[in-house]
């Protein structure tokens, strides 16, 4: 017994430790976009804020930084609301019909997700031009929405609803329609939450779907104006760190908010499936 | 629209019995009403499926067999994979990918299980600080995290090289991205934090899924706490470690932003991951897109053998 409290004291520590690693980016930034230039180049480094300024926040909203903003909400809020409508569907009949096909459609669903997005990285583009989306917020949205991670975890989500509801639901005469949104809508409520948490946070942070399909600046996103910063204020460190705050602060509030709902998202999938 | 004004519309249009639509709906066996119906419910996700997913696919694969620019279109067979594999710059890309993964996958997944077979028996409050700390630079994304690590990075004004030269550990600064000694380690060491932080929910979610009374009656049975991890909890959450794996691996795989944004695989190629080369051939004049197509095709070949080799593995490890 004592060794085993040794053993749990010393792995506290040590990830206690670690942590730091994981925090002290988020820190830094943000104290680092209320320094002064001067001091956000100082080293030793200035680990607190001294003379807070406000002169880098400035700087970085003389850039189209607003119009960033709105994109990357523009895109994320319209990916996650498409994503969870098209899932939450389909997800229901693959779990709770049986129909010519489903084995099939199923699995492809499956071998997809197990595919490296970016092997279809040139044809997509082509797709995006040919249908006239190239270097529009939708270049982003549609493709994020065409990727079957959330029928699959509605797939799961869905088994959960008891098959002698649908049942009785069918025997009263409710039409499927009628079925689907008054009994396993509500069913699958929590599923949805976990789904569009989990889907605002991945869009916003695609980095690279958005650095392929836009590129004329006041059609960049956060994470694009914040890497496009990084090339033209290389060591202006103050303008990038506020930069990085406005990417990361709303995300980071999101994800705190919903943790709970976020966690169960990731985990139904893997640990139940 | 709301639901219900929807299903107003949609009774007040269904209940024309002479709707041809109807009609023919009216004429099916149950089962094929079923499959219509199943299908409508299923008709706007196989839309995006199709158009943004299987489409490009094909697409890929077929122009890959050509030689692909902005001017040419000339079908030239397998000569672009025949190409690949004299590519000097291709080989070392795939030699860095593998190499990223080798190392990396294995200390993120050993590492998440240690965080989090310490972790999930704490209680609630300090297991949900721990478990977002460690999720952090995901959801801080990867842009932002980059700004940081590259002022550590920094030779001239980074807190790496003033730390240790302050300590006299070394005489000059060292250029930690432009060396290539250190710029794949370097890359390796961001990779980690920002990728453990998913398999720690999912470990933590498993291992407290797990069936306490069998765990009991092992330690009353007098089993030590490793006998217990080794014959009761590794097995119990085999499911989960195979996931993760699988997971981890394919996304290191695809490791790409992190290279782009810190060293867009220089030196010299050193840090080029298939990925990355990709994105450059693709995208960089002279736009061989046919060429890029190939490699992407080569790579989806590995990923494939690297998950199937580890379901096998781990398959036979949990019979």
């Amino acid at each position: 017994m004592k060794k085993l409290k040794l053993f749990d004291f010393v792995s506290m520590t040590l990830l206690t430790l670690v942590t730091v690693v994981f925090v002290f980016p988020f820190y830094w930034v943000i104290t680092g976009s209320f320094k002064t230039r001067l001091d956000s180049l100082k080293l030793p480094p200035i680990w607190f804020i001294n003379n807070p300024t406000l002169e880098s926040w400035e700087t970085l909203f003389k850039q189209p930084t607003l119009q960033w903003l709105f994109n990357s909400i523009f895109i994320s809020v319209v990916t996650m609301i498409l994503v969870c409508a098209v899932s939450a569907t389909a997800g229901y009949v693959l779990a709770k019909k049986r129909f010519k096909g489903s084995k099939v459609l199923f699995s492809m669903f499956v071998f997809a997700m197990a595919l490296p997005k970016q092997v279809v990285l040139v044809p997509l583009v082509k797709q995006i031009s040919f249908m006239g989306f190239h270097n529009t917020l939708w270049a982003v949205i549609l493709p994020a929405v065409g990727w079957p991670f959330g029928i699959f975890l509605m797939k799961q989500f869905s088994e959960t609803v008891p098959t002698e509801l649908l049942e009785a639901a069918k025997i009263d005469g409710c039409s499927e329609l009628k079925t689907f949104i008054e009994i396993v809508l509500p069913i699958v409520k929590p599923g949805i939450a976990a789904l569009a948490i989990f889907t605002f946070i991945s869009s916003w942070n695609d980095y690279f779907l958005q650095l392929i399909m836009l590129n004329t600046r006041k059609n960049l996103t956060l994470q694009l104006g914040l890497a496009t910063l990084q090339g033209e204020f290389a060591t202006d460190y103050g303008v990038l760190m506020a930069g990085a705050s406005l990417a990361a602060i709303p995300i980071i509030v999101i994800f705190i908010a919903f943790q709970k709902s976020f966690t169960q998202g990731i985990t139904i999938g893997a640990v139940k499936g | 629209m709301s639901p219900r004004l929807f299903l107003k519309f949609k009774g007040a249009y269904m209940s024309k019995k002479d709707n041809p639509i109807m009609s023919w709906y009216k004429k099916l066996s149950i089962s094929q009403r079923q499959t219509v119906t199943a299908y409508l419910f299923l008709l706007p996700a196989l839309i995006f499926f199709f158009t943004f997913v299987v489409t490009p696919i094909l697409s890929g694969l077929f122009t890959s067999l050509f030689d692909y620019t902005t001017k040419k279109f000339e079908f030239i067979g397998f000569g672009n994979y025949v190409k690949l594999f004299s590519n000097t710059i291709f080989l070392k890309s795939l030699k860095n990918t593998v190499k990223l993964v080798v190392i990396s996958v294995p200390i993120i997944v050993l590492f998440s299980l240690f965080a989090s077979v310490v972790l999930y028996q704490k209680n609630a409050v300090v297991r949900s600080v721990f478990r977002g700390i460690f999720y952090l630079p995901v959801v801080t994304g990867t842009v932002a995290v980059v700004v940081v690590w590259k002022w550590m990075f920094d030779p001239y004004n980074g807190v790496l090289n003033y730390v240790l030269m302050k300590a006299n550990l070394i005489s000059e600064q060292i250029q930690w991205l432009g060396d290539k000694r250190f710029a794949m380690w370097a890359i390796i060491i961001i990779l980690i934090t920002t990728s453990v932080g998913q398999p720690i929910i999912l470990y933590i979610a498993a291992l407290g899924n797990l069936d306490t009374s069998q765990i009991e009656a092992a330690k009353i049975d007098g089993a030590n706490e490793w006998q217990v991890f080794r014959h009761i909890k590794w097995p119990g959450i085999m499911p989960t470690t195979l996931y993760v794996v699988v997971i981890t691996t394919i996304n290191t795989f695809q490791c790409f932003s992190l290279i782009q944004l810190l060293t867009s695989g220089g030196p010299n190629y050193n840090t080029s991951t298939i990925m990355y080369l990709v994105y450059e051939t693709a995208f960089k004049s002279p736009y061989r897109f046919g060429y890029a197509n190939a490699m992407g095709v080569v790579l989806a070949i590995i990923i494939g053998l690297f998950s199937l080799i580890q379901f096998k593995l781990f398959q036979s490890d949990t019979e």
